[in-house]
């Protein structure tokens, strides 16, 4: 707080703290208090490096991590219908639009992108929190149907980060239909004989969990990751019982047989591959997957980095298509 | 004896005080009060047409939870006949929110599949309110898999607020039973028709509606969520259920509106609950005139039908 934060109008003062707050912020450790800078996060893919705890991670960075030399198109996705039910809460829904494409810098909730994961081309489609907490409505429905229509097209098996809350209220009935919508489509993968691996990420909640984040051919899950379909509060109201521990945890879920695995955000790519190698029917990889990335011809730009380890630069990567 | 809604006592005060003329009437000092009861019925009726010509979707909500509409099982008794009703998922339990069987409907074999809210507190209690647990739709995807083996045709009734919300529900994968049994909806090689009769509340409702035709009760809702759960999401006050109701969108009219659904069955005046008969007969009607222009479809083409119907949907708003 100085003299300038009075003077300076709000808009330029907001342009500052866009370009200022980066530099010097540090985050709190949810689970251990710890306070980390966002820098050490950062380069490690949003993991806490002392804790492990898993924090959300933007979905442009989970693809720049994830692809072979951090090198991957993304695929462009259809517009939707905005605000059919011209709808308003305590805000107008068009406002909010506003505010999250600004706030997220993304047009909706999903990214799409094609590249390749130790050298197997695949499609993988990101969902982001931090766009209205990644709800799902129809534009987030569209991208995601997309995703599959991409794989499918181009006969590669798609690898789906869920990150969702769930259908989005402001879509109303809309939003609902958003299940069968991508529903019919995981059908039609499996018709065509590709593997769908589905990546639990926190949370997966709601309609999403409800429809194609709990149909994958495998079931992966990030350490802690909160799934399920009705929230912890809405559960504890009905039954008025306290919730067991870890009800709802990824680890919880892998005991009660609804996911396959737990695996750390850094050892993602890796199994994946490996697993998606032999559902492929691909031979196994020379160096048996253990550099992140570093072989394999990439598909698309080639990355500035050679390294997948400790990246400096900041979520900036290579221009993409 | 009517149970009155709230916003229906215009309608209770009228047929009150006719209820009370013809006491007089065949009383001890009998009164000819023939005209007076027919110019108050007349009024009645009117007020009646009136209320239900304009139920604003908060009242309409109402309506479609009336005690007295006519449930799953009404539907079932009046329709069809020489019903089997089959029990249990094969895996955990038998869950009471779903009921599903075969029975002929016209005549002709059909799959039901159907949630029941109960019609008082033991059978409620019973069917759990016609929330359904993972148990209600793995028995659901059971009977549609059933179905498809013999060529029989699927017809769903529709009516919950929601899948239930429970400790043992979440752990034994509410989410992905709901999610097997869209699947299981949209990739039947048999006709499949679903009709809200009452409350169609998010996925616990969509998980049997991915149909070949989606028909609706003229006072149903349909909905992403119950409006006092969307209350107290968006607002954190479930008291704003009537806002959430209004800012929704959820009537059979604002969905055939959207393309969503494919027809809205008629309602007796004053809604299904002052004439279920009718109601049902209704209903029967429009399913039977769904099943019949499904008929001549192959499978692959009813199966291909259902999932581009639902990828439309959106898509021309």
């Amino acid at each position: 707080m100085n003299w300038i934060t009075n003077y300076v109008r709000p808009k330029i003062s907001s342009l500052l703290a866009a370009r200022q707050v980066p530099e010097n912020l540090w985050i709190k450790c949810p689970e251990t208090g710890e306070m980390v800078f966002h820098k050490d996060l950062e380069a490690n893919q949003w993991v806490v490096p002392t804790s492990g705890f898993h924090m959300r991670i933007r979905a442009k960075d989970r693809l720049g991590h994830f692809f072979d030399d951090g090198a991957y198109e993304l695929v462009d996705l259809p517009t939707a219908a905005v605000d059919p039910l011209k709808f308003r809460d305590q805000k107008r829904y068009v406002d909010r639009l506003k505010e999250n494409r600004a706030k997220a810098e993304m047009d909706d909730s999903v990214l799409v992108a094609k590249g390749a994961i130790e050298a197997l081309p695949i499609v993988a489609t990101v969902q982001d929190f931090a766009f209205m907490g990644g709800s799902l409505g129809m534009a987030a429905g569209e991208a995601i149907i997309k995703g599959f229509e991409t794989a499918i097209a181009e006969k590669r098996p798609l690898v789906l980060f869920s990150a969702s809350g769930g259908a989005r209220m402001q879509e109303g009935i809309l939003s609902l239909m958003q299940l069968p919508r991508t529903t019919a489509m995981v059908e039609m993968l499996k018709e065509a004989g590709l593997p769908y691996i589905v990546v639990l990420t926190n949370p997966t909640a709601g309609g999403v969990s409800a429809s194609y984040a709990m149909l994958g051919d495998v079931h992966i899950a990030e350490p802690g990751a909160v799934i399920g379909f009705a929230g912890a509060r809405v559960i504890e109201q009905t039954i008025r019982e306290k919730l067991p521990d870890g009800f709802q945890r990824a680890e919880y879920l892998m005991e009660h047989g609804m996911v396959d695995m737990v695996v750390p955000r850094h050892q993602l790519k890796g199994r994946i591959a490996t697993l998606l190698k032999l559902l492929m029917k691909a031979p196994a990889q020379d160096d048996g997957g253990l550099a992140d990335g570093a072989a394999g011809p990439s598909v698309s730009a080639p990355s500035e980095t050679d390294g997948e380890k400790d990246k400096p630069e900041d979520a900036e990567r290579p221009p993409v298509v | 004896m009517h149970n009155y809604l709230e916003f229906e006592k215009p309608v209770a005060d009228l047929e009150g005080q006719i209820i009370e003329l013809k006491k007089i009437e065949t009383g001890e000092d009998a009164v000819d009060v023939h005209d007076e009861v027919e110019r108050l019925e007349k009024r009645s009726r009117d007020a009646l047409e009136d209320l239900y010509k304009k139920l604003t979707p908060w009242q309409k909500t109402q309506v479609a939870r009336h005690p007295d509409r006519p449930h799953c099982v009404d539907y079932v008794a009046r329709l069809i006949t020489d019903f089997v009703p089959l029990a249990g998922d094969r895996y955990y339990a038998e869950d009471h929110a779903v009921i599903a069987g075969f029975g002929r409907f016209d005549g002709q074999s059909v799959a039901v599949i159907g949630q029941e809210k109960g019609s008082d507190t033991q059978t409620r209690l019973k069917h759990n309110f016609g929330m359904a647990r993972p148990e209600g739709y793995r028995k659901a995807v059971r009977i549609m898999e059933l179905a498809e083996r013999f060529q029989i045709p699927v017809l769903t009734l529709v009516d919950t607020a929601g899948a239930y919300p429970g400790i043992g529900a979440e752990e034994r994968g509410q989410a992905e039973a709901i999610a097997r049994s869209i699947a299981a909806c949209l990739d039947l090689e048999v006709p499949i028709v679903s009709l809200v009769i009452g409350e169609g509340g998010s996925g616990g409702a969509m998980a049997i509606a991915a149909a070949n035709r989606v028909l609706m009760m003229e006072h149903a809702i349909y909905n992403v969520i119950a409006p006092e759960a969307g209350a107290s999401i968006l607002y954190r006050d479930a008291a704003r259920a009537r806002d959430v109701a209004q800012a929704m969108k959820m009537t059979a009219q604002d969905l055939m509106g959207f393309g969503i659904i494919d027809a809205i069955v008629e309602e007796p005046l004053g809604g299904a609950h002052r004439g279920s008969e009718a109601a049902i007969d209704a209903a029967g009607r429009h399913i039977r005139a769904a099943f019949a222009e499904l008929g001549g479809l192959e499978g692959s083409a009813l199966k291909r039908q259902r999932r581009e119907k639902f990828l439309a949907i959106g898509r021309n708003l």
